[in-house]
């Protein structure tokens, strides 16, 4: 695995850490120069809550080279609270049923393993259902 | 500018090639575009490939292709935009003629995708997403399509079997085209009951892989008078546009703006609008891209792609036939040799050379050829006098 690659991005894969346009005030997940909305220089830190929604969603039993012992498992498009949408994985499902606007958030799990025994193991991002907090 | 017309195309089966490297493919289509134009000699050779470099541990595809082709000493170069690497190269080609620093120039696009195992080649071609904010989350270009896709029926309304109609017209015209993946009609019964990949699409969504390689020649209009006499085919449009590499990115994700943007300028360089396209040659790795293609291309309205198929108007006699010599559905998607593909059977239809799938006709054809998730797609407009 790249670790270089992976570890310049530990804010982002950890901590949801983005940007806030200081021209537009727009939201930007992932972090960019270049403000998507108003094409102003952006860099001013923002991290995001966490909570969204299920945009869509699918379930790979075929998986890439690298996640076949994670297979199958779920991704979905998350739209974040806060406007932007990202890529994730969804976890803890246990039997329930993925549906389009379901409420999730943000935890950090291991994302990816190299097959050898004391090999790299890669954490980052993916998000559960919303716990149903009782009164 | 000068205007560049297509002399020569030639094209390889797609299949599991196992006896066939990389280079005796492209040299197969390279040859036999060579032939067909009635000459040995060019000034520059384009390859079109995405994957070379990890699939066949071979990049330099500009050299390599050039040398076993027997085209040493031309200016030969390789152009990579994903899946639409063959449409880039092609268009790399005929800028160069147009410009006027090239006379003659061969295209190929070429893949060789059977020397890896499969989830060796899942996982390249999801490096045609982005590999920080997509793959390394596990995400397949399956996976991609599939979001989109799902998301599709949900605003718009529809359900799976809407989608049918796609992948069984690519199937029938592919009957008629022996150099497709597959020559065996497709049944609505069939298409629901075959498995499921990656839901909602299921294997009959998803365009099959091979191996295949599809080449041109092209010269300027104005040379045309030194070769041997052929129907003159011209390129009247030649477009590119890109968009965000992410899907997540986007601000509408069920959009292809870069499909909108070089249709759009595909349509103003040629003098044309969509209701002049006699066939249309789209970029169906999967269903759900062909409503989107059709959509952006202004056939259809937002959302309203499925329409079109169901109302038999994609067929051959329809207002636009598409994938009329198989499609990527079923004459096969060898990624980076798609685009050639594509062309070269846009120009079958314009010389009357398509047989049992002629569109009858058919004077002004385009094609669609669309890289990674939506994030480099090209457009093309040939006719033919
Ligand atoms: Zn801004």
């Amino acid at each position: 695995m790249e670790i270089p690659r992976h570890w310049r991005l530990k804010q982002q894969r950890y901590a949801l850490v983005g940007e806030v346009c200081p021209h537009c005030e727009e939201k930007i997940f992932p972090p960019r120069d270049v403000c998507p909305y108003c094409g102003n220089e952006a860099k001013t830190q923002f991290t995001f809550s966490g909570r969204g929604t299920v945009f869509s969603f699918t379930t790979l039993t075929e998986a890439p080279a690298g996640f076949e012992q994670a297979a199958p498992y779920t991704v979905a498009l998350v739209k974040l609270e806060e406007g932007p949408v990202i890529t994730a994985q969804l976890t803890d499902l246990g039997d329930r049923p993925v549906e389009i606007g379901m409420p999730v958030e943000m935890v950090t799990r291991k994302i990816r393993a190299e097959d050898e025994a004391r090999g790299v193991i890669l954490y980052g991002y993916k998000f559960r259902p919303v716990m149903e907090t009782p009164k | 500018m000068r205007e560049v017309a297509v002399l020569g195309i030639g094209q390889t089966p797609i299949e599991e090639h196992w006896e066939k490297s990389l280079r005796v493919l492209a040299g197969e289509a390279a040859l036999a575009a060579l032939q067909d134009a009635g000459i040995s000699r060019v000034d520059g050779v384009f390859v079109g490939n995405m994957m070379a470099g990890s699939a066949n541990h071979q990049q330099q595809l500009g050299a390599y292709i050039a040398d076993w082709a027997g085209l040493r000493y031309a200016n030969a170069l390789h152009v990579e935009t994903a899946c639409s690497s063959g449409s880039a190269a092609f268009r790399a080609g005929v800028m160069a003629v147009a410009s006027g620093v090239l006379d003659v120039v061969l295209v190929v696009g070429v893949e060789k995708m059977s020397d890896s195992p499969g989830d060796e080649i899942t996982a390249e071609l999801a490096t045609a997403a982005d590999a920080d904010w997509e793959s390394a989350y596990g995400v397949s270009f399956v996976a991609l399509n599939a979001l989109i896709m799902r998301r599709y029926m949900h605003e718009y309304g529809w359900q799976h079997e809407h989608f049918a109609l796609f992948s069984i017209n690519s199937h029938q015209n592919a009957l008629h085209n022996p150099y497709a993946r597959f020559h065996s009609p497709l049944s609505l019964q069939e298409y629901l009951k075959a498995p499921m990949v990656t839901p909602p699409i299921n294997l009959m969504d998803a365009s099959p892989m091979g191996d295949g390689a599809a080449a041109a020649v092209l010269v300027p209009v104005e040379h045309l008078h030194r070769f041997p006499p052929k129907p003159k085919v011209r390129v009247v449009a030649s477009t590119a546009a890109t968009d965000t590499i992410a899907v997540a990115s986007r601000r509408d994700p069920l959009w292809l703006s870069a499909a909108e943007r070089s249709a759009r300028q595909a349509y103003a360089q040629a003098g044309v609008g969509p209701n002049d396209i006699d066939v249309f040659e789209l970029h169906d790795a999967f269903t759900i891209m062909s409503a989107l293609s059709l959509e952006a291309c202004g056939f259809a309205e937002r959302g309203q792609g499925p329409r079109l198929a169901l109302e038999g108007e994609i067929q051959i006699g329809g207002r636009i036939p598409i994938c009329t010599r198989g499609g990527l559905k079923a004459r096969g998607h060898p990624v980076g040799a798609t685009g050639m593909y594509q062309i070269v059977e846009v120009v079958q239809q314009l010389r009357g050379e398509a047989g049992e799938t002629q569109v009858e006709g058919a004077k002004i054809g385009m094609t669609q050829n669309i890289g990674g998730s939506g994030s480099n797609i090209i457009t093309h407009i040939f006719r033919v006098d």
